[in-house]
């Protein structure tokens, strides 16, 4: 059964009718014969599903209408057409740091936070001490939260969103939170929920991160869907020379070529990266036979190609050109 | 008969039972919140709930006897009952009205339903308006009026005013979504609903008619409740309770119908 299942959501903005523009702006249009109420679908005909365990990473360039889709899926924007059904308690990661109330401190804070997620107080007096443990905010409990940081804020709103288990997670562009370190932790609890079976949507400008965690994918553009489906190296390198060539693909022919083309350039491109360590290698070599530039050469092959190294400890006889800079 | 009463506490227990436990929580930190901001940075915090309707008290005293020369026994009972229900209207409207504005953030990143911010608001300002009570009552005793046991009667009309706040707040800060232009006009609709709730001036001089006519005006009708109990020592008609509790019920299916009407277009305009 399916846990998500969006069925031909449309949501629609009107732009420029009265209660947006204002009445002096309405009357002058009027009169001027400007008034014109235009339409605008941040989502058209959008449809797909999504099964238990299934990760799904939507990709479009900005005003694609993906964080519209996921107003949608976690109930807080009603479609104007079609029908949305999720199954299961949501837990949507959007905009961590905003929707906390300034005057308030960071317990306070934690607690709205938490009541907003739909937890109940047993559980966060529970918990409390542990979010806070996480967001490493322990010594700010008392302040007040215009005193925090942004990055302070987002750790904190991470935090609190992680501690559920919940049966769909949403997640906005929040796998980059806070500094190098938190980072780290966040991104290894993250996927320590995707790991348990949950079922998620990931909205990401990371192509390679949807690569890595998405076992779905679809890609909107300007609203429209241009293809659901579970081929995700192919969308992806569809997309990816899209981003590069601007040609927006209009049928599967369009997409299966432009997924080659950009086989054939990041081929090329590899090739030309290859080259040009070896370049480096050569004259780091040639330059003299001391043991700095070995050293200088090897770790230029453990920056860009690890897996050369790790082949050469394999079979040393096999690679003479690094030998002898060896000896 | 039997089972349609049963069929009745059957949706009742699952839509408001159960809604109410869901969002239990979330309601009582939201009230916490709105009681906490009011009087954040202020030195006085809480008495400013005490202090102000005692200082709007004193300052409308000292007009109406001093300047205008207004000299009718329990003057400070009269005006006090106008000045709590009035300003207790006043408040909780004008505060729900901007509930879901103010909260747009809030509401457009997570699931929760709109009205409870109005709620939370209706709350912080009936906890004002409960300490203004004490003061009122104490306020009674003072000035001569005697406590009965018909005191407990006031609780029907505060009753009612809280379910009218509500309905109110609900269609205020529906439109205020909509509409932007709404607080101004709402605070001029509120300047001239005083001047027509009769808090400092007596209606008895005038033509019955004339009298009858104040009786549109909900707000009155709750201050004249007020009035009967604390000042003529009567207990209202049945026509008067039948008033209030109409004004209420009407305000709060108006509101309800509007805002259920609309609640799927907020979030394009916050």
């Amino acid at each position: 059964m399916a846990v998500v299942r969006a069925n031909d959501i449309s949501i629609r903005y009107i732009v420029g009718d009265l209660k947006s523009i204002g009445l002096k702006d309405y009357v002058i249009r009027v009169l001027s014969g400007k008034y014109k109420v235009t339409e605008f679908w941040a989502d058209r005909h959008v449809t797909f599903s999504l099964d238990k365990g299934d990760m799904l990473g939507i990709i479009g360039t900005n005003g694609a209408g993906k964080s519209t889709l996921l107003k949608a899926v976690s109930g807080i924007m009603t479609p104007t057409e079609g029908t949305m059904k999720v199954s299961g308690k949501i837990a949507a990661l959007l905009e961590l740091s905003s929707g906390f109330d300034a005057e308030l401190t960071v317990r306070e804070n934690t607690y709205l936070r938490g009541a907003m997620m739909g937890y109940t107080r047993k559980f966060m007096d529970e918990k409390y001490d542990e979010i806070i443990r996480f967001a490493e905010l322990t010594e700010f409990q008392n302040h007040s939260f215009r005193q925090l940081s942004s990055g302070m804020k987002s750790r904190l709103g991470f935090s609190i969103a992680c501690l559920v288990k919940p049966d769909v997670i949403i997640l906005d562009e929040v796998l980059s939170v806070g500094d190098g370190a938190f980072r780290r932790k966040s991104s290894e609890r993250l996927r320590e929920i995707l790991r348990s079976g949950v079922t998620g949507i990931l909205v990401s400008h990371s192509v390679d991160q949807i690569r890595e965690l998405c076992n779905k994918i679809l890609w909107l553009d300007h609203g429209k869907q241009l293809i659901f489906s579970d081929e995700v190296e192919f969308c992806c390198d569809a997309y990816e020379e899209f981003l590069y060539t601007k040609k927006l693909p209009e049928t599967r022919e369009d997409m299966e070529r432009l997924a080659a083309d950009f086989q054939v350039r990041a081929a090329k491109k590899r090739e030309e990266a290859e080259k040009k360590q070896e370049k480096q290698i050569r004259r780091a070599l040639a330059n003299e036979d001391s043991e700095k530039y070995v050293e200088d050469a090897l770790s230029i092959l453990r920056r860009y190609r690890p897996e050369l190294l790790a082949a050469e400890i394999a079979e040393q006889p096999a690679q003479p050109e690094k030998t002898e800079g060896k000896e | 008969m039997a089972e349609l009463f049963d069929n009745i506490k059957k949706t009742w227990n699952k839509r408001v039972v159960m809604t109410y436990k869901k969002h239990r929580f979330l309601f009582e930190e939201l009230v916490k919140r709105d009681f906490k901001r009011k009087y954040k940075g202020t030195m006085l915090g809480m008495f400013w709930s005490i202090l102000n309707p005692l200082l709007h008290l004193l300052v409308m005293r000292l007009v109406f006897t001093q300047f205008f020369g207004r000299n009718t026994p329990h003057y400070t009972t009269y005006l006090f009952t106008g000045l709590l229900l009035f300003d207790f209207y006043r408040e909780a409207t004008t505060q729900g009205m901007s509930a879901i504005m103010s909260n747009a953030n809030i509401v457009s990143k997570v699931n929760v339903p709109h009205y409870l911010f109005l709620l939370s608001k209706n709350v912080s300002c009936l906890i004002n308006f409960a300490l203004t009570f004490c003061v009122f009552l104490l306020f009674c005793v003072l000035d001569g009026v005697r406590i009965t046991w018909s005191f407990f009667a006031l609780l029907y009309p505060t009753c009612c005013l809280i379910v009218f706040n509500i309905g109110v707040g609900m269609i205020l800060s529906s439109l205020y979504v909509f509409f932007r232009d709404m607080s101004y006009l709402y605070g001029i609709f509120t300047l001239l609903l005083r001047y027509m709730s009769a808090i400092f001036y007596h209606v008895e001089s005038m033509s019955w008619k004339v009298q009858r006519l104040f009786f549109l005006n909900p707000v009155y009708s709750y201050i004249r409740y007020y009035r009967i109990i604390c000042l003529d020592g009567g207990f209202p008609s049945f026509r008067l309770h039948a008033l209030c509790a109409g004004y209420a019920l009407a305000a709060l299916l108006v509101g309800v119908w509007f805002y259920k009407r609309n609640r799927t277009r907020f979030l394009y305009y916050l």
